[in-house]
């Protein structure tokens, strides 16, 4: 005989305002089964656990019927209560009575009568629950972080310094992502340079550090602790490991056309390049689409030129395959394509760019040597005019619905420094609102607009068209109330910037979930904001949403300390809830082992017993219970029914909702 | 395929020009089309207000006339054109105002904006093609540097027009050279003549439109085209009136040759 004991929690008044608490535990006491049921204002308080633990003892029960929050909130909490108690943590279940009931209702009455129902159908499922055992499954201590900007190499240090290997896979030549085409860095105005190629060294230096530059994830298998990763190892045509960086090749090749990704297209680069001076590794690379040799078999000038041998036009991509025990996803920003934004005329004009363009002009190493010109004619432009939100807060479906966060900040860096550097210059720019909270951060803007004289137009600019030589800004002014003209030499647009495109790609192999604008979601948006909803799957920068530079650091150590903290487990309990097969009904027919995302079903030949001492041997399908995550997904897809969840029994669910059907 | 011709008041009137010579362009291009029997009023501005119901009707009236002819419904004025593209839109996407237009009008089925509402450029781009038309040209318009017009009915709401690029858009220039003249690259083809604020502050429709004249004038162009009856009386009376405004119908006809 079950003894069933139901524990109603008021969650102070989230759930007791809406529904009649003492009622719902009065009605199910007289469920078969309930021999105690109870109702306290915070039952996952101590108090409250020590009521169920209590229960347990007392009445000897068998299951227990906890109607709270939702299950993603406390079900691992009253678990370990029962668990505590003596209990199997699987014979715990939760009425999710706040999220499913109190909240979205508010007739008391009507609510109250829900809540029960929810109770019931609990209950009913409990009576089928089975005590589960959850196995262990060994961890590789090894992390993959998947991209090399600044958030990926934090991780990376901080990941290695615990003393664990890891692997930077990069799709680019080089690690330094966009953070190594930026000139300053706001809000201190230090070089981007100085303070991130130091990191990249170190990682390049640091022994637990394995650094794959121009790779790329080609597919993902396994779970949590033990994944296996297959990489992409693009022909870069020169030997990695022979290259000393020299650079005479670039000096010797004759095709110099190709165009100058580091500094935004805006100068050409050698067919054979290293991408910037601080590259790591420091090695060359060469574009086939511009190498003479590749395309038509004519040159070879680097291979004669080079000391060590290390140029290759005949490399081939390689597919390496790796295991790792967690995946780090880094993979950051792009700046969005200005196509859809025509009234900008940045396909129409030169002197339109953007901010990210802007960085290069100004920056020392860039294609005018730091010194600030109009890419046109390469003269000093006298009125600047920026662009704010460009694609930002933009619900017309022409560009992002989010604030993209970084560019007011960067767009007063910018101002300032053009006002610090070229005092004659004068720098307007439109915007919609200023928004700069952060250390430090508002009385960085106000230095633009008190000190630097920056000219802030709160407004938006319908139009930019050139004439007579200028680029005519055109847009209103909203504080003044009026339409104005700016005629301007440059201007510069603060475009959205968008998660990197390879994440989609990538989330689809890792099985992240990712929101309609392609930002990786978090487990929990306050409370578990580095983990993806899927184990061992963590997130660094912008790639779970707008950052600057500061915060992506802060999450990138964020997201290491949770790395750390799994690759620091020898072993991890799998999950008991795993799926099963019922070889008296599966007839091999192979549907579940295609679904499964996780490759946990093999099928084996067995003999089984027909009577009359005949026996037949038949393909039946197996589940490797350390790798099943209980997805359910083969219990749907199985034609037979055979497949079946521990937990969750098509019989548990049934009884759930005959429950709820119930009059 | 069949067109149900939408000329509307102005074509009738005003813009005879515009009606005339688009009709005998269709006719040399072999476009099978026929003016709408006993077509009313598209119910000029008032039908895009939202919340009413009764203005539409005569909009829906033409659409569900189209629809029993079975044909494409084709419009010439912009502004005929925007108000039956977007009553057709209401029809199909609002609840009310399908459930409220089809209570009044009692018709034997019920309007749903099954209709497909296709400007006259739209039907030289997507149904002749331009390609065609430069076959059939017989006097080519060569030399003449032409500025394009569109005004703000074409293109805009853009989510519901789905004409053109509202901000950079092209068709009119593709037009242009498909007549064999040389389209004018100016940055105002799509800002605003001062449609009716000439009734009430000639001086601010004097602005907008000289400024348009003015900027086509300086990129280099001899004429301006346009497809609207209203922008041709702004640009004509309100603009710099150095430049002439033909409707675009009238270019066609020349160049077809059937322009008397």
């Amino acid at each position: 005989m079950q003894k069933i004991g139901v524990f109603v929690c008021w969650c102070g008044s989230n759930i007791a305002a809406t529904v009649d608490v003492k009622k719902v535990a009065e009605v199910l006491k007289a469920e078969p089964g309930v021999v105690i049921s109870e109702n306290y204002q915070y039952m996952c308080s101590e108090n409250g656990q020590a009521l169920i633990r209590n229960a347990i003892k007392e009445h000897g029960l068998t299951g227990v019927v906890v109607c709270s929050c939702s299950p993603r909130m406390h079900e691992a909490t009253f678990r370990k209560t029962c668990e505590s108690a003596g209990l199997n943590p699987y014979m715990v279940e939760i009425a999710n009575i706040r999220e499913q009931c109190s909240w979205i209702h508010k007739d008391i009455e009507e609510a109250t009568e829900k809540a029960i129902i929810l109770g019931r159908s609990a209950i009913a499922k409990l009576k089928l629950n089975a005590p589960l055992t959850s196995g262990e499954s060994a961890v590789v201590k090894r992390a993959l972080v998947i991209g090399g900007g600044i958030a990926g190499i934090q991780s990376a240090l901080d990941i290695a310094e615990a003393g664990f290997e890891v692997d930077i896979v990069e799709q680019s030549p080089t690690i330094g992502g966009n953070m190594a085409k930026l000139d300053k860095t706001f809000p201190t105005l230090d070089c981007a340079a100085c303070i991130l190629t130091p990191k990249m060294v170190d990682c390049a230096q640091n022994e637990k550090i394995d650094i794959m530059t121009f790779s790329e994830i080609e597919s993902v298998k396994g779970f949590v602790g033990n994944f296996k990763v297959q990489i992409r190892r693009k022909a870069r045509f020169v030997d990695e490991k022979k290259c000393t960086g020299c650079g005479e090749c670039m000096q010797k090749c004759p095709s110099k056309k190709g165009l100058n990704d580091f500094n935004m297209g805006l100068n050409t680069r050698p067919a054979i390049y290293i991408p910037f001076a601080q590259a790591i590794p420091n090695v060359a690379i060469i574009d086939p689409e511009q190498c003479l040799k590749i395309k038509n078999g004519k040159c070879g000038l680097c291979a004669m030129k080079c000391n060590v041998n290390a140029i290759d036009y005949t490399q081939k991509d390689e597919i390496i395959e790796r295991e790792y025990g967690a995946i780090v996803v880094a993979t950051g920003y792009k700046p969005i394509s200005l196509e859809n934004f025509n009234e900008y005329g940045y396909s129409s004009y030169k002197d339109v760019v953007t901010s990210l363009e802007l960085e290069r002009l100004m920056n020392a190493a860039g294609p005018s040597d730091g010194h600030l010109v109009r890419p046109s004619d390469h003269k000093e432009p006298k009125v600047i005019t920026f662009i704010q939100c460009v694609g930002s807060r933009d619900t017309s479906g022409c560009g992002k619905p989010y604030c993209s966060k970084i560019c007011c900040m960067y767009t007063a860096k910018h101002a300032m420094l053009i006002r610090e550097k070229y005092p004659d210059t004068e720098v307007h720019v439109f915007y919609i609102d200023v928004r700069t909270p952060g250390k430090n951060y508002d009385e960085f803007f106000r230095r633009a607009v008190e000190q630097y004289g920056v000219d802030y137009i709160k407004g938006m600019v319908g139009k930019v068209y050139e004439e007579n030589g200028k680029l005519m800004v055109q847009g209103s002014d909203l504080i003044n109330n009026e339409q104005v003209v700016i005629p301007s030499d440059l201007v510069v647009l603060a475009a959205a910037i968008e998660p990197n495109p390879s994440v989609r790609n990538i989330a689809t192999m890792v099985t992240a979930s990712i929101d309609t604008n392609n930002f990786l979601t978090e487990a929990h948006a306050k409370l578990r904001p580095v983990e993806s909803p899927t184990a061992g799957i963590f997130l660094s920068g912008v790639c779970q949403g707008p950052k600057d530079i500061p915060e992506t650091v802060s999450q990138a150590s964020a997201c290491a300390a949770k790395v750390i903290g799994l690759l620091a487990k020898d072993k991890l309990k799998c999950n008991a809830c795993v799926s099963h097969s019922d070889e008296m009904l599966c007839t091999g027919c192979s549907v579940c082992a295609n679904v499964c995302p996780y490759g946990a079903i093999t099928y084996v030949d067995k003999e089984f017993r027909l009577g009359g001492g005949k026996t037949e041997v038949r393909r039946v399908a197996t589940v490797n219970d350390a790798v099943c995550q209980g997805c359910g997904a083969c219990t749907v897809a199985c034609p037979s029914g055979a497949m079946d969840l521990k937990g969750f029994s098509n019989k548990q669910i049934m009884a759930e909702v005959d429950a709820i059907c119930k009059r | 395929m069949k067109f149900s011709y939408y000329p509307g008041c102005t074509l009738k009137t005003k813009a005879k020009e515009l009606d005339l010579y688009g009709r005998k362009s269709l006719e040399k291009l072999g476009v099978d089309f026929e003016e709408v029997k006993e077509w009313q009023c598209c119910g000029a501005v008032y039908p895009v207000s939202r919340d009413e119901v009764a203005t539409k009707l005569s909009a829906v009236r033409t659409l569900a006339s189209a629809k029993q002819e079975n044909a494409k419904l084709l419009t010439l004025c912009s502004a005929c054109h925007h108000v039956l593209k977007r009553v057709n839109d209401d029809m199909k996407n609002d609840d009310n105002i399908r459930l409220k237009a089809n209570n009044y009008l009692g018709l034997d089925e019920p309007y749903q904006g099954e209709t497909e509402v296709v400007h006259y450029l739209e039907l030289l781009r997507d149904y002749v093609g331009f390609d065609k038309i430069k076959e059939a040209v017989v006097n080519p318009l060569k030399g003449q540097k032409i500025a394009a017009y569109y005004g703000c009915l074409l293109l805009r709401p853009s989510e519901t027009l789905k004409f053109d690029n509202p901000e950079n858009p092209s068709i009119i220039e593709e037009f242009i050279k498909a007549i064999g003249a040389t389209p004018v690259k100016y940055p105002f083809s799509n800002e605003c003549c001062g449609a009716y604020v000439s009734a009430t502050n000639k001086e601010i429709a004097v602005k907008k439109s000289t400024k348009v004249t003015d900027s086509a004038v300086a990129n280099g162009a001899e004429k301006i085209v346009t497809a609207c009856p209203l922008c041709m009386y702004n640009l004509t009376e309100n603009g710099n009136k150095k430049v002439p405004v033909y409707y675009f119908t009238e270019l066609l006809a020349e160049a077809l040759g059937v322009k008397e």
